[in-house]
Formats: structure tokens, sequence, C-alpha cells
């Protein structure tokens, strides 16, 4: 009887290893998402860089950083938002969570794999990027700034997890793709990240500086010393913003599980 | 015994529709249980409430007697439903191996991928298998686990004879490991070939709960078919004990709990006929005997 009187669970480490390495090779086989998070941020990266450096003259050094931290900013947005958006609508749309929230793995440690697995690709996303800029673009960056920028690009990106959660929990699979690009392209365009926010009109600017992307952007560029607003400021708007999206995205997650699950 | 499943007077209401209305089994070690009954009659429910994916309106459900929520008892479960899906890329191989994770001592991706024949195919990606390969998928899925239960929600549906057959054999072999069995069907011959135990519900109520012997051996039916010399009609059976009567012009099939008197009344009232068949009835028509019996007290 001792065999089945004993209670036993299955290691979280294990669980997270293989429900994170689940994600990426899933991820990796359709090209498509794969490529369009990966290469798309680079391609923009290019384009603007190549149009705009020869007008900045003297100041193309300093205009290289400042699109290298914008563009970087999209790139890991870009990653959380549809990772997150479309990933969950996804998966709800298979009906993969229904077999799931059948087996012993915990809910947050499928939450928590998908972060990870975000974490991981948005990384792949700003090396590509990296590369291209360094080489091609020819933008400086000393390594110790690179960290600082690169790990300030990853934790400021949790308020895009909670937009992209949801979205994920709210739209069908279907709608997901259209209503994150929706939601996320002209968010892109208000906070600055293509064009700088000063060169847009001022109602939009006053607009801009709400939203979290606008304050996420400011992490970066406060490494490469061509920030508007300060640090500390930035990370104050962030952790609101990250309460706000993600209160919602829980809130959407409960009343898709009420559905299902009650 | 210790119990592995139990549903304690559970009802389940979903708005106004109340799908299951007041259910008690408990399920034991070892046993090998088939929940029959039609569509909708609140099978899956039942199963819904046993693994903790639905809470009971009122009334009780223990899954080794926790919670069945309680992670502890979902360690020891491997579960196989009727809507479900996995992420399409990935091999089955690389799923199993996923599913293996969850579990505290899992057996052999292997030797699961083995039990639900699979070996062919462990390199491929999910979305590129036929149909009944899914259905293996998804049961190697619930027992790579090693679980001590699984629970099978209409694990056949969509499959082919031989596909079948071959699924039940799966089935079967893992239940001579002492593993619990639990599933769900409304083919009712798959109930009588692999359960030990039959509980019928209907309309939400349990019906019967019995061996599959002793659930036809309840009805006392025997199906009668002939073919008479002339068209029959429903009133040519007046006053004769039948149930279940279907007339196709001169074919005609009915259930009778005596076969014999109603022939000898044919007889007596001129009917010749031909192609006689009197066979025991099948748990088919012991299931609509057990139903219809259910309805006519619900009626009272």
């Amino acid at each position: 009887m001792s065999a089945t009187t004993t209670f036993q669970v299955a290691p979280v480490p294990r669980m997270l290893w293989a429900e994170t390495r689940a994600k990426l090779l899933s991820r990796l086989r359709s090209p498509a998402f794969s490529v369009l998070s990966i290469v798309l941020p680079t391609m923009f990266f290019a384009l603007f860089y190549g149009i705009f450096s020869g007008q900045a003259g003297s100041h193309a050094a300093e205009f290289g950083k400042y699109i290298l931290a914008t563009y970087g900013t999209y790139a890991v947005a870009n990653v959380m938002v549809f990772n997150f958006g479309i990933g969950i609508a996804n998966e709800r749309g298979q009906k993969q969570d229904l077999l799931q929230r059948a087996t012993p793995l915990p809910g947050w440690v499928a939450t928590l794999a998908q972060v990870i697995f975000s974490l991981v690709f948005a990384l792949l996303a700003l090396i590509v990027l990296y590369a291209y800029a360094f080489t091609v673009g020819g933008v400086r960056l000393d390594p110790g700034a690179l960290v600082g920028f690169t790990l300030k690009l990853l934790l400021g990106s949790f308020p895009m997890m909670g937009l992209g959660m949801a979205i994920g929990y709210s739209t069908s699979a279907n709608a997901a793709p259209a209503v994150t690009n929706l939601i996320y392209l002209p968010m892109s365009f208000i906070s600055g990240i293509f064009i700088p926010l000063s060169q847009l009109p001022s109602g939009i600017q006053t607009v801009g500086k709400l939203l979290p992307l606008y304050h996420y952007s400011q992490l970066p560029l406060e490494t490469v010393g061509q920030n508007t607003e300060s640090l500390g400021t930035a990370a104050l708007w962030l952790i609101g913003w990250t309460v706000v999206l993600f209160a919602l995205g829980l809130r959407f997650y409960r009343m898709d599980a009420s559905k299902k699950f009650s | 015994m210790e119990k592995v499943v139990e549903l304690i007077d559970a009802h389940k209401r979903y708005g106004s529709v109340e799908a299951v209305k007041g259910v008690s089994v408990a399920i034991e070690h070892g046993e090998l249980v088939a929940m029959l009954g039609p569509n909708g009659a609140g099978k899956t429910t039942c199963i819904s409430l046993m693994l903790g994916l639905r809470k009971p309106s009122s009334g009780q459900a223990k899954l080794f007697g926790l919670a069945p929520t309680d992670r502890r008892a979902r360690s020891r479960c491997g579960v196989m439903l009727q809507e479900s899906g996995v992420p399409g890329t990935l091999k089955v191989k690389e799923l199993v191996d996923l599913f293996r994770s969850y579990y505290p001592n899992p057996m052999p991706a292997e030797r699961a991928i083995g039990l639900a024949g699979l070996e062919e195919q462990a390199g491929r990606q999910a979305q590129k298998l036929s149909g009944g390969q899914l259905q293996r998928l998804y049961f190697a899925l619930a027992v790579c686990g090693n679980p001590q239960v699984i629970f099978l929600d209409e694990p056949t549906v969509g499959l082919d004879v031989e596909a079948r057959r071959a699924f039940l054999e799966s089935i079967r072999s893992f239940a001579s490991e002492g593993k619990t069995i639990i599933l769900t069907t409304h083919y009712l011959e798959e109930a009588d070939q692999l359960a030990e135990r039959v509980v019928v519900i209907d309309r939400g109520v349990v019906v019967a709960d019995a061996s599959p012997a002793e659930i036809k051996s309840r009805v006392l039916g025997r199906r009668v078919s002939f073919t008479a010399d002339r068209s029959l009609s429903d009133a040519d059976f007046q006053g004769l004990p039948h149930q279940n009567l279907e007339v196709e012009g001169n074919r005609v099939r009915l259930l009778s709990n005596a076969p014999e008197a109603l022939l000898r009344d044919l007889f007596r009232r001129g009917y010749d006929i031909r192609d006689l068949q009197v066979v025991g009835a099948d748990l088919e028509e012991a299931f609509l005997d057990l139903t219809r019996h259910a309805e006519k007290e619900t009626v009272a």
C-alpha cells in the first residue's frame, strides 16, 4: 500500500525546462512567425538608418545609437506582444489549454516557461539587430554599455507581456494577429519608436508620453545618453503599466477559464 | 480497497440545464469501468467533475481522497479528452517527453510510444498525423506518466473498425498492469469487450451499475426478426408481447420477453413467416431497456 499512499509530484525545474524547450522548438519550426519576430526589426532598422543617417551629418554616430535603442525596444516589445498575444490565442484556439488543464502541470509553471521562452526569443532578435548595427551599420557601443542596454530592454518588457496576455485571453486565434497589429503598430508610432517623438505633432507627443512603450524606450536611451525622462520616472511608469496590464490579462484569463472550467 | 475516484451526490448545472443530477459512483483501484450512455447523457460532465475540470454545483468529487484539482492527485492520473490539442509542430517523441516531465515517475518514452503503437511515427510532427494516429498520440500522452488511473473520454470516436480493435488492445495491455481505467463510450460493444463494470448514465442519472453480463441478464428481451407473407402494420401486433417494433413492408424486427407466445399467436392469426431469427438482446438493447425503465420511473 505504501506505494499508493505516498503522494509524489514532479520537480518544478524539470517541468519548467521541458515546457520552455517545447515552446522554443515549436516556435522555431514556424518559420513565418520566427522570421517576422527576429528579422523584421532589423529590416526596419536598416531601412531607417539607411535613409536618415546621411542627413544626420556630424551627428550620425549619435543617431545610430538612438535608433538602435528605439528599434531594440521595438524588437523586444514585438516578441512579447506577439508571443503572448497570438501564442495564447492559438493555444486556446487549438484547445491545448483543455488538455494541459487536466495534467499535473501547474498553470504558473506554464506561464513562467512562456516568459523565459519569450525572453530567449527576444534576445535572439536583439542579437540579429546588434550584428547588423555593429557591422554594416557601423554603430559603436562599448561592451559594458551593451550589457546594460540589453538587460534594460529585457527587464523593461513586462508591461508588453501583460498587454499580450490581455489580447491572447480575449481574442480568438483568427482575430489575434489583426488585433495585435492594430494595437501594437499605432502604439509604436505614437510612442516615438519609428520616428523620434520630438518630430511628431504636439498632440501626439502628449498621448505618446502616457504610453508604456515610450517609457520603455527611455531605458535603453538612457544608456546612450539620449533619454528625455529620468530612469526613475520611466521605471515608475513601467511598474504602473505592468500592474494595470497584468491585472487586465488576469481578468481576461479568469473570464476565459470560468467559461471552460467552472 | 482504496477508492480512486468518488462522486458523492454530484450535481452539475450549466445555466438552466442540469447535466448531472445527483450521481454517486465510487471506483476502486484496478477496476475497469465503462460509463455508458447516449450523447448528452452527462458522461463527459461526470469525467470533468472527477478530474476537477469542472466544479460540482453541489455534492462532492474526490480523486484519491483529495480534491481533484490537487496536484498530488493529478500526478496519478492520465487523461484523454474528447476535445484537446497539442502544439502541432512538435514531434510525437517530443510531446511524450514533454508530458513525461509533468509526472513524478514516468515510464520510458519508448514504452509509452510502444503501448500506443506509434513506433513508426515517433519522429513525425503531430500536425502530420492521421486522425487515428492522433488519437493514439493522446493515448501515449495519457499513459506516459505511468499513472495509476487513466480517464478516456470517448477514446475511439472516429476510428475505423481495425483502428478501434488495435486501440482497445492498447487499453487492455495497459490495464493488465493493475491500472484503473475509466472510459466513456456510446459504443456499447466497446463497454462489453473492455469493461468489468458498466455504469449506465442517462439524462444525468445513473440508471444501472453492474457487470456487462448482469446488465444483459436483467433484460429479458429477445431480439426477434422475420419476414411475413404479406405487408404488416403496427396494428397487427396489438395485444402481443413486444417492444421496439420496427415494420418495413414484410420485414419485422421487435424485442419480446415471450417470443414463443408471440409467434404462436401470430401463427394462430394466420400469418405465415420465414427467415425467423430469435437471439438474445445485446448490450445496446439492454441499454435501451434500462433507460426506458428509468424514464417510466421519472414520469411516474
